[in-house]
């Protein structure tokens, strides 16, 4: 009846797992509480849950984003801790088997449920508003890709405290993830978060490149496009490129386990190394599918606050695309020792080399752009600049990672370890970070408090230095990755700094949250009434913070590349309409929701062989999605005097202000 | 709301034509042909073993071709422009895909694999 799973799934003798299931369980009953007593349900429901809106969908993405960041971190500084003490004699205070699933979660979690949806909540909030369009797409499919990978998230949290989760790595290499050496449910917990969460990503990627193809407002060439948003479409393109092999090497990976194929075995003519071969097809390109929207958002915020246009628009565009193509070239060298011999191996260094060519471009783009500007030292730009030099040292050490034989050395070391958070850290959590202060004011209306902002990246920044170059040292010692126990006792002053580090790094995150929770507190001193609060150039900050729910009442007319920079050097902002047009509007629905939830009904039936269950699970989806087909009351008309009056109420005060305060000179008070 | 912005990217965007019921019949007509000869080239026993794999990979690739045509009106017609270059960048990545995974794993076999004799001297520890 219930498959493999049994009360005995619940692992009870394991302190730590049962003292953080109480906390996860008092927190969630509070909040649960909370939202009852404030009887929100319906508003969360009907405002949140259903909407298809998509700065809303953004704003989901990047809360999910922020969660698991602090479930990934709890990893983290577990690994860190253990690893502070297991040196020689001492055991440390985690088993091994435990430790091996934080290891593997830890990087699942901060690649999947972390950077992915931050940067899809981050594309989801902006490329509309830059592109002058009222929503994505397809609305609804926006709304189902976020609740898929709602799925994903719940699956993966669910693993902790009922099951357990793959022991094996992030990847999860065959031969070890096959059912013969990994014969609990962790792996299949592993396969289908990801596989749900993977659906997800595919889904918003087409969303996402057909409303930049296809939505873009009248006047706005591919040449005049923001930077972010061209960062957004080659990002998506890679995903729709990339994700498909993801999704089939779990499928394969699956159909091993479940039955009882040979595709990455030894036997029967299997080969485990093609495993290896595809995952990494997709794994490399992913890198740059985080990374390529942090560079739009840098690009983004050095131009604003540098007060000039971007240094060579044209060459970083160039550049992304660039990047978007050798980004399928380069993957062999995650596993330069397979063996592959010297010419393949010569061949993925070269492009890893060159690949690092266009990057440059990139940061020499940043430099001349802040070259004799007046640039103000707000959040977003001390981001930037921290990002600028940490990632120009991540960049090297991977230039020198690429070089087979240097590799050879060092492969699986944590120096390995320290190279990629060095550019994931420097380049996808800094980035994310900056642009959630560049843009939060435009998604809520009032601006993040500057000084827990400042506190919050200086923790970082030192942090990642302090716990990370130790790392470097010890990969060159010799020491390699994901050891629950060591015995060399010269190696553990370093991962004790390494610790201190991490807890820096602590202390970054807390003052994070303390700058939402103060900036909340405090929006009345912090509210922006212009819709420009940084003096912005790029179409996003021509309405209102935060936009109404139809983003601009009329659809702006673009002819130059920073419009918005033009419309108000010209004087030609805040422009009062004599007629507004009803505007065409998708409907709420809550198909996705239901969508979402019977997949990780599927999802968590499939990983206990619960098959009645995962019939009744695939069946919802398919029903729920033939019931949204046949629907055709999806879309309305707004009035065209409800738009007036929206507007009125905005561009009334707003142009008083404008008169009083230039835009341009406003933001410079910030600094 | 797509249609306010369909001509959002200039007139690059009309709709090609749609086929006609002769160039649906004459690529139906073709891939079962093409699905019956890859059926034929491995149960038939006609085709010599080794022209089995490369004889349903080129009819495999005739398939996708003519189904790519056919019925996705995939062509060089300026309508098509943008669906051809995104077609043409898959074709492109697939080739890396699948020529590279060919490459590497060719490569690693013939260093990796020894003949079993050389592994039972040699190569076992």
């Amino acid at each position: 009846m219930f498959g493999k799973l049994s009360l005995s799934a619940i692992p009870y003798n394991e302190p730590i797992i049962m003292g953080t299931l109480l906390m996860v369980t008092l927190a969630g009953a509070a909040l649960l509480g909370w939202v009852t007593y404030q009887r929100k349900w319906g508003y969360l429901w009907s405002e949140w849950f259903t909407t298809v809106d998509h700065k809303r969908i953004g704003v989901m993405y990047i809360i999910m984003a922020l969660l698991m960041l602090l479930r990934g971190f709890a990893d983290a500084i577990m690994m860190r801790g253990q690893q502070a003490m297991a040196s020689a004699d001492a055991a440390g205070y985690l088993p091994a088997h435990h430790y091996d699933q934080i290891f593997t979660a830890h990087g699942d979690i901060m690649i999947f449920f972390m950077a992915m949806p931050f940067i899809t909540g981050l594309m989801n909030l902006v490329v509309p508003l830059q592109i002058g369009a009222r929503d994505v797409a397809y609305p609804f499919l926006n709304s189902l890709s976020y609740w898929l990978t709602a799925g994903g998230v719940v699956l993966i949290m669910l693993s902790m405290f009922v099951g357990d989760f793959a022991a094996t790595g992030w990847l999860a290499y065959p031969p070890l993830s096959e059912l013969k050496f990994s014969p609990t449910v962790g792996v299949d917990y592993y396969i289908w978060s990801l596989q749900l969460s993977g659906l997800g990503t595919t889904l918003s990627g087409i969303n996402f490149i057909v409303t930049i193809l296809r939505m873009r407002t009248p006047g706005m060439t591919l040449m005049k496009m923001p930077v972010f948003t061209w960062t957004a479409l080659v990002t998506n393109i890679l995903i729709v490129a990339a994700f498909p092999v993801l999704t089939v090497t779990l499928a394969l990976l699956a159909a091993d386990r479940y039955l009882d194929m040979h595709f990455f075995m030894n036997e029967l003519g299997g080969n485990a190394m093609m495993y290896v071969n595809l995952i990494w097809i997709w794994g490399h390109p992913e890198v740059y599918i985080l990374v390529l929207p942090c560079f739009g958002a840098y690009s983004e915020i050095i131009a604003t606050f540098s007060g000039k246009p971007l240094f060579g628009y044209k060459s970083m565009v160039y550049a992304t695309a660039g990047i978007g193509i050798l980004s399928f070239l380069v993957w062999l060298h995650h596993f330069f020792t397979m063996g592959s011999g010297a010419d393949v191996n010569a061949f993925f260094g070269i492009m890893t080399m060159i690949i690092s060519v266009p990057t440059g471009v990139k940061l020499f783009n940043w430099l001349f752009t802040m070259y004799r500007g007046r640039v103000r030292l707000t959040v977003p730009v001390l981001w930037t600049i921290g990002f600028m030099v940490t990632f120009t040292v991540g960049g090297m050490t991977g230039v020198l990672l690429a070089v087979p034989g240097a590799d050879f050395v060092l492969h699986n070391s944590v120096f390995l370890i320290a190279h990629f958070h060095n550019v994931i850290i420097g380049g996808v959590v800094f980035g994310c970070l900056a642009a959630m202060n560049y843009w939060f004011p435009k998604a809520f209306g009032f601006k993040l408090e500057e000084r827990f902002g400042k506190y919050s990246f200086w923790c970082w920044l030192v942090g990642f230095y302090v716990a990370f170059v130790p790392l470097y040292i010890l990969g060159l010692k010799g020491m390699t990755r994901r050891m629950n126990h060591y015995v060399n006792p010269e190696w553990q002053p370093y991962l004790v700094v390494a610790l201190i580090g991490a807890v820096i790094i602590m202390a970054g995150i807390g003052f994070t949250i303390l700058q939402l929770v103060v900036s909340v507190r405090n929006r009345a001193e912090n509210r922006d009434l212009t819709g420009d609060p940084w003096g912005g150039r790029t179409l996003e900050w021509s309405t209102s913070s935060p936009p109404p729910f139809y983003n601009f009442a009329v659809l702006p007319h673009v002819e130059e590349l920073d419009q918005f920079w033009a419309d108000k050097e010209h004087k030609r902002a805040y422009k009062r309409h004599a007629h507004y047009a009803d505007i065409h509007m998708p409907r709420n629905t809550g198909v996705g929701v239901f969508m979402g939830g019977f997949g990780t009904v599927l999802g968590f039936a499939m990983v206990w062989h619960i098959w009645w269950l995962a019939a009744f699970g695939l069946l919802g989806m398919v029903a729920s999605f033939i019931a949204r087909a046949y629907d055709t009351n999806v879309d309305y008309y707004v009035p065209g005097a409800e738009v007036e009056k929206i507007e009125r109420a905005r561009l009334v005060p707003s142009q008083k202000l404008v008169e009083h305060v230039d835009p341009a000179s406003a933001g410079q008070k910030v600094a | 709301m797509s249609s306010q912005h369909s001509h959002a990217s200039g007139a690059d965007h009309k709709h090609a034509n749609h086929g006609s019921l002769k160039s649906y019949i004459v690529g139906f007509i073709l891939s079962i042909v093409l699905t019956l000869l890859s059926f034929g080239c491995v149960m038939s026993g006609a085709v010599p073993h080794d022209l089995i794999l490369p004889g349903i990979v080129v009819l495999c690739v005739a398939q996708v071709l003519v189904q790519l045509v056919f019925f996705l009106h995939l062509s060089a017609a300026p309508g098509q422009r943008d669906n051809l270059s995104i077609g043409v960048f898959t074709v492109l990545i697939i080739a890396i895909v699948v020529v590279g995974s060919l490459w590497v794993l060719h490569n690693m076999n013939v260093n990796m694999m020894h003949p079993a004799p050389a592994m039972s001297l040699g190569n076992a520890g």
